[in-house]
C-alpha cells in the first residue's frame, strides 16, 4: 500500500478531526490531497507528535484527535507509548505509517526492518486496541472503526517507502500553527 | 521529608493563579509535594511522563487547545528536553513555562547531580530563555505570575529554577 493512497482512503474522515502529523513525507501528501484549517503538521520534533496529539486529547476531550506518526519518529518516542497508554484518552486514534525506512534522509532502514513491532510494542505498553493493517481498504476500515470503539487505538499500517519528490510545501509553519489553534479555539469547535 | 510542604504549596497556588490547568511532570524529589497537589485537584490534568521531553509535546498540544499548562522536572530533565523544546516549543512560538528544580549547585550533597548544575544555566542562555530563580516563598507567587505574563507575550518558553533554599528544609 502507497500511504498516500492509505490517507486518500481517510481525508473526507478527517474533516471533523484535529489532525497532528509527523513532518517530511506524510506532511506534503496530506498537504497535496487538500489542507485544511484541522491539520497542524509538526515540521521537527521528532516523536513529539503523539505526546502533541495527547496534549490536545486531554486538554479538550470534546474533540476527536488523530495523530498520524511515522516507524522512525515512534522509534524516538517508544516512552511516549506508555504515557498513551497511561491516560487511554477515548478521543485518540493513533495511526502510524510504517515504511520501515527513514525515507525523508535518504531511506536507512529502522528497526522495524528487522523485526521490532510497533503494534506489539503499543499493546505491550497497555494501548487497549492495536493493530496492523497491510491494504488500504484494511486501513480505512480499522481507522473508522477505532473511531467508532471511543478507545485509544494504534494502527500501524505498513506502507511503501515512497514519497513526494519534494517536502517543503508554501504553508509557512507559524501560519499552520495559528491557523491550526484559532479553528481549535472556535467557539464552535 | 525534608522537601518544603510550605514552599510546594506556595508554588501550586501560584501555578493555579496564573492558570495552569495541566501540568506534565516526572518525579524527583524535590518535586513531590507538588505532583501530589496536582494529582489530588480535581481542577488539573496531571501528565506523568516517561520522560521529559513528552511534556514539551503536552504542552504545545494544550496550548494550541487553548489550555495553559507547566512542566515539573529536574535540571537533568530539561536537559533530556533540549530538542523538544527548540524544535517544538521555540519553532512553534509556544508559550512554556518550565518550573526546574535547580539540582547540584551548593548545599548538593548527591555526587551525581553535580554535573548538571554546573551547565543548566549556561544551557538556558544558550538556548535564550529567559530565566529567574525562586529563592524565598515570599516572591514566588510574583515571580510565577511575571513568568506567565511573559511566556505568553513573547509567546517562548521561560524558565523558573527551584532553588535548595525554597524546596529543602534540613532536618
Amino acid at each position: 500500500m502507497k500511504r498516500i493512497d492509505a490517507l486518500r482512503a481517510i481525508h473526507d474522515d478527517l474533516a471533523d478531526c484535529a489532525v497532528v502529523t509527523i513532518m517530511g513525507a506524510v506532511a506534503a501528501e496530506l498537504q497535496s490531497l487538500g489542507h485544511r484549517p484541522n491539520h497542524f503538521y509538526l515540521q521537527h520534533a521528532m516523536g513529539l507528535a503523539s505526546s502533541l496529539g495527547l496534549g490536545i486529547a486531554l486538554s479538550r476531550p470534546d474533540l476527536d484527535v488523530v495523530v498520524i506518526d511515522g516507524d522512525g519518529s515512534l522509534l524516538m518516542n517508544l516512552g511516549g507509548l506508555t504515557t498513551l497508554a497511561r491516560y487511554q484518552p477515548s478521543n485518540l486514534v493513533h495511526i502510524v505509517f510504517d515504511n520501515e525506512s527513514l525515507l525523508s534522509v535518504g531511506g536507512f532502514p529502522t528497526a522495524t526492518s528487522t523485526g521490532s513491532d510497533l503494534a506489539g510494542i503499543a499493546a505491550a505498553a497497555g494501548v487497549p486496541r492495536t493493530g496492523t493493517v497491510r491494504s488500504v481498504e484494511d486501513f480505512a476500515g480499522a481507522f473508522r472503526a477505532a473511531r467508532a470503539a471511543r478507545m485509544l487505538s494504534t494502527i500501524v499500517a505498513k506502507v511503501d517507502a515512497v514519497g513526494p519528490s519534494a517536502f517543503v510545501t508554501d504553508l509557512g509553519l507559524l501560519e499552520n500553527r495559528y491557523q491550526f489553534a484559532r479553528h481549535l479555539r472556535r467557539p464552535s469547535a | 521529608m525534608p522537601v518544603s510542604l510550605t514552599a510546594s504549596s506556595t508554588i501550586y497556588a501560584a501555578l493555579k493563579a496564573s492558570g495552569v490547568r495541566v501540568v506534565s511532570a516526572l518525579p524527583e524529589t524535590w518535586l513531590v509535594h507538588l505532583i501530589r497537589m496536582a494529582e489530588d485537584d480535581p481542577e488539573m490534568t496531571l501528565v506523568r511522563l516517561a520522560k521529559e521531553e513528552e511534556g514539551v509535546g503536552i504542552s504545545a498540544g494544550a496550548h494550541l487547545a487553548g489550555v495553559r499548562s507547566a512542566m515539573l522536572m529536574q535540571n537533568h530533565g530539561f536537559l533530556a528536553s533540549v530538542n523538544g523544546i527548540v524544535s517544538c516549543a521555540q519553532l512553534y512560538r509556544i508559550p512554556l513555562l518550565m518550573l526546574i528544580s535547580a539540582r547540584g549547585e551548593f548545599g548538593e550533597r548527591d555526587p551525581w547531580q553535580t554535573e548538571g548544575g554546573l551547565v543548566t544555566r549556561h544551557v538556558l542562555d544558550a538556548l535564550r530563555i529567559p530565566v529567574d530563580e525562586l529563592g524565598h516563598a515570599s516572591e514566588v507567587a510574583h515571580k510565577v505570575a511575571q513568568a506567565q505574563t511573559l511566556a505568553y507575550s513573547a509567546s517562548r518558553p521561560v524558565a523558573l529554577l527551584l532553588t535548595r533554599d525554597l524546596m529543602w528544609e534540613e532536618a
